[in-house]
């Protein structure tokens, strides 16, 4: 086993994903045959191999510092599920930043 | 959670049993015209969600485009703090869920900053605490690195009992600030400061504030959030080896509260270690009226940012005549212009220590340029302008008196226009509005009176009315010339040139 | 006639509209018509814009009438996959969470085909969030292989080649981030590219993986892809991904046609067990017919692009599972739970499991696993290296040959609900189309004959370096045409999927 449920479960919080029980069951059963999948990865030697991450390689791309005109209020806030005075309402935050 | 002060040990005697380490992370927001990543403008105080776009919105499909202006300004602090610039590095994604982050990742950079190692030196004015022992008063602050991140989201916590986070019921979140361009600037661990590590902490937050300041590259003003700051403190014991737990005091906005955050977080770790207890590795917060910290979230268990490079955008690799320019064109800095200043002014390191505690340096600098000399412009702004500032609880540079304007009163004394004391009027009526202080001059009718023919009359006048006195002088005691002095004085409300006048007096007894 | 105007290519529709022999609003309304009469079945769009195709189209005939001078492909409709932002239409990616959301801004493509006097005739199914190979993930019920229509049209672009499979739609665009338009393209019997990532712009594009979402064209034939190709590709100082080059001569390639003389390589890795007989017998059939045109054969063997599956399956999930972070019910879409007693992050979580689907579930906690701390090096790191070696793979390649060539995939359609819950049977269908996703170069497949066994069509892989797209329209039109000779009619012609018949003579 690559993975177990415990983990998953982990994972799921971490992905802020609410998953019911029997969810998380079959999932963590594909998760497990996944990552044992792409785990192959780990065969190919690639000491010294440096990593991509971009395929065409590009540098120093800029922006002047312009102003563009912005969306407007009402254009951010049209598709919100909820506004108040002007703001995106959200429910009460646990966390702190 | 309750806001109770926790067991503490006097510091005085805490640094004599534990080493303080501190550490301090600095944000600075850039005074970039526009976003970090967009064109929305950065102006402070605008309505809710009016200076938002698509990308700092972070909705579907927006994608982030560096701003050449931050990436610059991001540059020259890191050349005014010594540090190396990168031949190339990368931004990279800080993920984790709040939602004043609109992509619920921040596009920071991670193991790859722009610039790296470098130093500042700060000194201590003042006398130093812990008496018989020689503590340096000069301190250099080493640099890990300075790194370019955007800002996030404002929210405001509706519905709890203080308005912070534990009780509310909702939160209304403005983008307005997310995307501005946020320099981080981390220390190394400073070791060595013993019982000046709270000083030495507010010393380098201020030293680092006027350093950026001088760069032009933003505002910091911690009240208005252009300089934010995080200070992390641990204990070891005398004599050992090994550091001990550090905690991280956050969003502490003043520079009294860091030197506050210090000194509380040192009482409270001894109080903790004294007791056989663990110092827990936690974020915690500055209660700016108590001056106590509370403990926040538990950094027990780390968050797990899960840093990648940034895909949507490529290196950043700055010429290296790029940055050469940059470094040519550095204005000169704050450490460097007190050395010429003092040098100019042949001030001590104590007078300038005064000058820089009272926040007067620019102002006399400025007064100076002006033309006044250094020793008129250290007396008004230390003096009069400093009582003047305390009565109505304002900062120096926020009377509203201009440098030019105290030049050219202190040009008015010089010349002889005016006296000490109805400079001093002049100065109230400048601060009070009636104009600059050649208008307040001429409206309050504040001249000294140079006409020998009107102070002669007064002067006749003082002598009549003071018969036994003027016999005295005439007698030959001299000395009692300056009643008649201070008579002639109130009479002309104190517009009369007193040496002047005193010459007359004794022209006039000697003559009869 | 409206089955006439369906049944041509966007050429000869764009020739016929500038030439006043038929107006771009006739164009548009017969394509509504066949939407109208076959999506029923179909189901390649998940919105009709009939309102907005209409007046986009009149546009275009006023501007003519007035003398203006037209892009190429102006008046010519097209199916524009769900992912794309439009301002005047919802955008879903397939997905419940993105239901109903209407973007306040179009994206750069889209602007820029509109610019191009193209009439968007709606957004197109998808699977959810471009995750899939068969547009089964799609949160509101699959699309259908007109040639078929209890099989699957591929995926993740599987409506936009349904679309122009079932004639709803001349020409489509789509996105490929490990093979989602050259898969239901091949497995439709129609023409799909993957430019050079980076020619166009992703910007209003929702991202599923940065590194690898490209953009790119539809259509049933090969002149028809180059001429839409050209259309929407250039830089974009939007994207800082965006190449800064001119735009290959793709078009002008794609009439060229010719290969004599060129070095095609095939690569044995992509090929042999797990590949559908029929699959390799019409594929050696289009390696034999490039060489009786003049071209030269060579195997080239990339050892590393065994691994480019699993590389795949690290990368694309990392990435996803950080762009689809942002979807959690705060500014946008679904909101699920909000009632009053609950946290933000319960919402949050409550949001996204109902509002996700599980290959996206899937993906997202499989990225975050790759992204950990301690685990990092070992997957996505590692997976970052082997994508180095597939690189130096292609570069390796392509100094020996002018292109290389494989099968698109190694099926053909597989029925509806075969792999819907066998993730790794599923992924197997990227085999093939995946390192060209990695390596960012541009890929074409072209139809090269049914197979035996089932009927279905087959797909020819071509690809060709980075900011070489020409090179596979060169090789892909003349696959195309002789191909089209030989047989004597259009592939699509033997398509018996839709009950409604296209109306005009099989002779």
């Amino acid at each position: 086993m690559s993975i177990a449920r415990e983990e998953v479960a982990h994972l799921a919080r971490l992905s802020r994903l609410a998953l019911g029980e029997e969810e998380l069951d079959h999932l963590a059963g594909q998760l497990d045959q996944i990552i044992s999948a792409v785990a192959r990865v780990q065969e190919v030697a690639a000491d010294g191999i440096p990593a991509t991450s971009h395929a065409v390689p590009l540098v120093n791309v800029y922006r002047d510092d312009v102003v563009v005109p912005c969306l407007g209020a009402e254009k951010a806030l049209a598709q919100a599920p909820a506004v108040d005075q002007q703001r995106f309402r959200v429910p009460r935050i646990l966390a702190e930043d | 959670m309750a806001d109770l002060a926790a067991t503490l040990v006097p510091f005085d005697e805490v640094v004599s049993r534990y080493d303080p380490l501190i550490g301090l992370e600095t944000h600075i927001e850039l005074g970039t015209v526009t976003k970090m990543f967009c064109g929305c403008p950065t102006r402070f105080g605008a309505e809710p969600n009016t200076q938002v776009c698509p990308v700092c919105l972070g909705l579907p499909g927006s994608l982030p485009v560096a701003s050449r202006a931050a990436i610059e300004y991001t540059i020259r602090i890191g050349l005014a703090l010594h540090c190396s610039i990168a031949e190339s590095c990368r931004f990279a994604r800080k993920n984790y869920f709040y939602p004043d982050m609109p992509k619920n990742y921040q596009i920071s950079q991670y193991d790859e900053p722009l610039c790296t190692d470098g130093w500042l030196d700060i000194a201590l004015d003042g006398p130093q605490p812990g008496g018989g022992v020689e503590h340096p008063r000069r301190f250099r602050v080493e640099i890990e690195r300075v790194h370019l991140e955007e800002d996030t989201g404002k929210s405001q916590h509706v519905g709890g009992s203080t308005g912070r986070i534990h009780g509310a019921d909702y939160s209304l979140v403005d983008y307005n600030r997310a995307g501005i361009p946020l320099v981080e600037v981390v220390t190394k661990p400073v070791p060595g400061t013993g019982p000046l590590a709270p000083q030495v902490a507010r010393a380098y937050v201020t030293e680092l504030r006027d350093l950026v300041r001088a760069l032009g590259v933003s505002d910091v003003r911690m009240e208005e959030g252009s300089l934010r700051c995080d200070v992390n403190t641990s204990l070891a014991a005398k004599g050992s080896e090994e550091w001990g737990t550090r905690t991280e005091t956050k969003n502490v906005n003043s520079l009294r509260s860091v030197e506050r955050a210090v000194r509380y977080e040192i009482e409270r770790q001894a109080a903790v270690l004294d007791a056989g207890g663990r110092v827990v590795q936690e974020t915690r917060h500055l209660q700016e009226d108590t001056g106590i910290t509370t403990a926040g979230r538990s950094k027990e268990e780390a968050q797990d940012y899960r840093y990648f490079p940034e895909p949507d955008l490529v290196p950043v690799a700055p010429p290296r005549d790029w940055v050469e320019q940059i470094r040519a064109a550095l204005p000169e800095l704050p450490s460097a212009r007190r050395s010429r200043l003092l040098r100019e002014w042949g001030l001590s390191d104590l007078d300038m220590a005064a000058l820089r505690n009272a926040g007067a340096l620019d102002l006399v600098a400025e007064t100076v340029a002006a033309g006044a000399t250094p020793a008129d412009a250290r007396k008004w702004w230390l003096g009069e302008l400093s009582r003047r500032a305390n009565d109505r609880d304002l900062d120096l540079a926020d009377l509203p008196i201009t440098p030019a304007q105290v030049a050219a009163v202190a040009g008015l004394v010089a010349s002889g226009t005016l006296n000490d004391g109805l400079a001093r009027q002049v100065i109230d009526g400048v601060l009070a509005g009636e104009g600059t202080p050649e208008e307040v001059v001429a409206a309050r009718g504040l001249a000294v009176v140079s006409d020998d023919g009107a102070l002669a009359v007064a002067v006749g006048e003082a002598i009549a009315a003071n018969p036994e006195v003027a016999q005295k002088i005439r007698d030959g005691k001299v000395a009692a010339a300056g009643a008649l002095v201070g008579a002639v004085m109130k009479a002309t409300r104190g517009q009369a040139d007193a040496t002047r006048v005193r010459q007359l007096i004794l022209e006039h007894l000697s003559q009869s | 006639m409206d089955s006439e105007l369906t049944g041509m290519t966007a050429a000869a529709l764009a020739a016929a509209i500038a030439a006043g022999e038929v107006s771009a609003a006739e164009v548009t309304e017969a394509h509504l018509a066949r939407i109208g009469a076959v999506d029923a079945q179909v189901h390649a769009f998940l919105h009709v814009a009939g309102d907005a195709a209409r007046a986009a189209a009149r546009a275009v005939d006023e501007q003519r009438a007035a003398g203006e001078v037209l892009g190429p492909l102006a008046g010519v409709p097209l199916a524009l996959k769900d992912v794309f932002t439009t301002e005047d239409m919802p955008t879903t990616c397939g997905s419940r969470i993105l239901e109903g959301w209407q973007p306040p801004y179009d994206a750069t493509i889209t602007r820029r085909l509109r610019e191009a006097g193209m009439v968007i005739l709606g957004k197109a199914n998808m699977d959810e969030f471009a995750m899939g190979s068969s547009t089964e993930n799609s949160a509101f019920g699959p699309s259908r292989n007109p040639w078929d229509l209890s099989r699957v049209p591929g995926g993740s672009s599987g409506g936009s080649a349904a679309a122009v499979a079932g004639f709803e739609a001349p020409l489509g665009i789509g996105t490929d981030t490990g093979g989602s338009i050259r898969q239901p393209a091949a497995v439709c019997g129609i023409v799909g590219v993957k430019p050079t990532y980076g020619g166009s712009s992703r910007y209003g594009l929702v991202s599923f993986a940065s590194s690898l979402d490209t953009p790119g064209p539809l259509a049933r034939t090969v002149l028809d892809a180059a001429l839409l190709h050209e259309a929407f590709s250039g830089h974009d100082p939007c994207d800082s991904t965006s190449v800064d080059a001119p735009v290959p001569p793709v078009v002008a390639a794609a009439r060229q046609a010719d290969v004599s003389g060129l070095r095609v390589g095939v690569v044995p890795e992509l090929g042999g067990e797990g590949y559908q007989p029929g699959v390799m017998a019409r594929f050696g059939e289009a390696v034999e017919l490039l060489e009786s045109l003049g071209a030269k054969i060579v195997d080239v063997s990339c050892p590393h692009f065994s691994y480019a599956l699993p590389a795949y399956y690290l990368i694309a999930p990392s990435e996803a599972s950080s762009n689809l972070a942002r979807f959690d019910g705060m500014r946008y879409g679904l909101r699920v739970g909000d009632d009053g007693t609950r946290s933000a992050e319960e919402v949050m979580a409550l949001t996204r499991a109902q509002g996700f689907g599980a290959e996206v579930k899937r993906r997202i906690m499989l990225g975050t696993y790759a992204l950990s701390s301690g685990y990092y090096d070992a997957y996505y790191g590692k997976a970052q290296q082997v994508r180095t070696l597939i690189i130096r793979d292609f570069e390796a390649a392509f100094e020996q040959v002018d292109v290389l060539v494989s099968p698109t995939t190694p099926t053909t359609a597989f029925p509806i609900g075969e792999r819907a819950d066998d993730p790794i049977a599923m992924y197997l269908a990227d085999l093939c189309t995946i390192p060209s996703d990695l390596a960012g170069n541009a890929a074409l497949t072209v139809p090269c004959g049914l197979a035996p066994e089932d009927g279905l069509p087959v797909g020819l892989q071509i690809m060709a370096p980075v900011l070489a797209d020409d090179r596979v329209y060169r090789v892909g039109a003349a696959v195309e045409a002789v191909l089209a000779d030989r047989r004597g009619h259009a592939l699509l012609d033997e398509a018996r999927g839709l009950d409604e018949a296209r109306g005009i003579d099989n002779g």
